[in-house]
């Protein structure tokens, strides 16, 4: 508790009025903080598919603030939407306007046609603020969502990759160092402030009515695989994700945990159980085309994350089942339903 | 709806299909072919394997799609090779590990030890072995070895199936052994000591396993070291059969297998090397005892 102005001072040399504005400690300890419902739950990246689920989760329950410059349409009344980027100094009014429960980070970028400057402001910068803000503020929980993406698909991974296992992800793609770098900040703020349980969460390829690659690749008409692969993957339902999440606001949950979803199944029924035809190319000739494709900016799919068709890239969950209490609701059958649910 | 309902569902939208129907007339005909080679009972051998779980595999293995495999090795276990086995029934209903001696230039006795388990044991078992690295950047060649219930070599992935209940297939010579000239045939190159450390930390019997035969399959003269490094090949022998046009098949000795009593380890899995070394001395020990009855036993070489 002492050591904090210190920490802020060493790391980020703030400037001393902001210092001498911060609010005083709050008597409540810290876990009972964090379970009181009266206070709110601060949401960034709300707007996106998985914060809607989980605003429409949590807000009967608890009061929840989103931050998000986009809109939300069928925004709950009682959910306050600051709308702004999160790059923007307001962020620190949220804090210093409520005493806040809890922070759920899902407000990451990783769009690949973004600028590396882009990225870098929005998921280096502003989440480091974010954390200084978590601090200063002596938020009692913060979680995380970071992704099993960062261990890489490599030929010589384990079938399942333990929480230690390395992050290799950025050795062929340099796109995935962000959000590796996302989950290193996240790591050293869990050891740097133990008052604040910090919960890291790294599901594998979320499925659902999310706009991320593995759910925009079961979308396309006819999915290309690449001939004589057809590694074993893992699949999990949003709401599944949004389940862990909450069971991670619980009080006394700290740590990072893998999130695995419904039993591991090969590619090729993954894509069987979407009913779509299946188009195998080779794969010198994929990463040809694709790399093409995405010069040309006809694809945002980029050649190096090809080796997800490839190599395996599967995660150890007994952390999360034992600890977290996390048990999958959905099956890998009703995950790739919710990706055509809507359409 | 569970996932192989749903899969069933979409199966039988696809059967109505002409390309449906002409690929479940040459599915029945291919599964006649294979009773005629395995025997009448491979399916219920089959059924066998995947009553015992093996069926939802977090490593890939499908029963349906190994039986193809197993089917061809069938050929080379009853027809080419001729296998023999001796003590089949040492192997442990639970989890296991199998050590062999390795040899033959390809490595066609993992293959037979495979087949061996499959056919000959009762109740029959799919052993599962690890593979190199490299051979998951290979198309098709990946996709086969996870479908038979291979896979990649790493500590993490031999301790779960282990965990499983599996029997594990390893060779500790590894290339050593296989690549070794025709002069060193049947004497037991240095053992390495993971599969020891493995045992110890999952407390897995061990069951060793003398395979004689396999070493006169190919005659290798020597190995070239420097056209190896050249290459960045493990290894280059020198195999005078390899260089006449159709005789790049083993030539076909009959192999005899012999399974050992398990044994069982006891002590730290951390200890030092000189403590590990002495334990797997007398599993290479008990090995190279049997493969020497074995060739006293055996009278020609290829019958």
């Amino acid at each position: 508790m002492v050591a904090k102005p210190k920490r802020t001072a060493a790391d980020k040399p703030a400037p001393a009025a902001r210092r001498t504005r911060r609010p005083p400690a709050p008597e409540l300890p810290a876990e009972a903080k964090a379970d009181d419902p009266t206070l709110p739950i601060v949401v960034t990246g709300i707007c996106g598919r998985l914060g809607r689920h989980l605003t429409r989760h949590l807000h009967r329950e608890r009061l929840v603030i989103g931050i998000d410059r986009r809109s939300f349409a069928g925004l709950p009344k009682d959910v306050e939407h600051c709308r702004f980027d999160i790059r923007r100094k307001k962020t620190r009014d949220v804090f210093r306007a409520h005493e806040v429960a809890a922070v759920v980070h899902l407000g990451v970028m990783h769009d690949p046609r973004a600028t590396s400057t882009e990225h870098h402001t929005w998921n280096v910068v502003a989440f480091q603020k974010l954390l200084e803000y978590v601090a200063q503020y002596r938020v009692p929980k913060l979680v995380v969502l970071s992704t099993s993406a960062i261990y890489g698909p490599r030929p010589d991974n384990a079938q399942f990759l333990t929480e230690e296992s390395p992050l290799l992800g950025s050795a062929r793609f340099s796109g995935v160092r962000d959000l590796i770098e996302v989950d290193m900040l996240a790591q050293s703020f869990f050891w740097k402030h133990p008052e604040t349980e910090t919960v890291i969460l790294r599901p594998a390829h979320i499925l659902g009515s999310v706009r991320n690659a593995p759910s925009n690749y079961l979308r396309l008409p006819r999915i290309p695989t690449l001939f004589g692969f057809d590694p074993m993957l893992q699949v999990i339902h949003e709401l599944d994700v949004v389940r862990a999440i909450t069971l991670a606001l619980r009080p006394g949950v700290r740590g990072i945990f893998n999130l695995a979803g419904p039993p591991a199944l090969p590619l090729s029924k993954l894509i069987e159980l979407t009913g779509k035809p299946r188009l195998p190319v080779p794969h010198p000739m994929a990463e040809a085309i694709v790399g093409r494709l995405w010069s040309l900016r006809i694809t945002s799919f980029p050649a190096p994350e090809l080796d997800h068709l490839r190599y395996v890239c599967m995660v150890d969950d007994r952390r999360a089942r034992r600890l977290l209490g996390y048990e999958p609701m959905y099956d890998a059958a009703q995950a790739v339903d919710a990706v055509f649910e809507n359409e | 709806m569970g996932i192989t309902t749903a899969l069933a569902k979409r199966a039988t939208r696809s059967e109505s299909t002409l390309r449906g129907k002409l690929l479940g007339f040459v599915r029945g005909e291919l599964d006649d072919l294979i009773q005629r080679v395995a025997g009448n009972d491979f399916d219920k051998r089959i059924a066998q394997i995947q009553a015992r779980g093996q069926g939802a595999d977090p490593f890939g293995f499908d029963p349906e799609w190994a039986k193809y495999a197993l089917a061809s090795a069938a050929l080379f276990h009853k027809y080419y090779f001729r296998v023999e086995t001796h003590g089949i029934d040492n192997v442990p209903e639970g989890r296991a590990l199998l050590i062999a001696n390795h040899s033959g230039q390809i490595p066609i006795d993992a293959g037979l030890i495979l087949s061996a388990m499959f056919y000959d044991a009762n109740p029959p078992r799919m052993l599962r072995s690890m593979v190199e690295k490299w051979s998951q950047t290979l198309p098709v060649v990946s996709t086969f070895f996870a479908r038979c219930g291979q896979v990649v070599g790493v500590p993490e992935n031999a301790t779960r199936l282990l965990e499983m209940g599996e029997a594990l297939l390893v060779f500790p010579e590894g290339t050593r052994g296989i690549s070794k000239p025709f002069s060193e045939r049947y004497r037991l190159q240095d053992f390495g000591l993971g599969f020891m450390r493995l045992a110890l930390e999952t407390r897995t019997p061990i069951v060793p396993i003398a395979v004689v035969g396999a070493e006169e399959q190919y005659i290798n003269l020597g190995n070239v070291q420097s056209l190896a490094r050249a290459l960045k090949m493990p290894v280059f022998p020198i195999v005078p059969q390899w260089m006449i046009p159709g005789l790049q098949m083993p030539l076909p000795t009959r192999y005899r297998i012999y399974f050992g009593d398990p044994l069982e380890f006891k002590g730290d899995p951390d200890d030092e090397d000189a403590v590990m070394e002495e334990k797997v001395e007398v599993v290479r020990a008990t090995i190279q005892a049997m493969i020497n009855r074995g060739l006293k036993q055996r009278k020609g070489l290829f019958w």
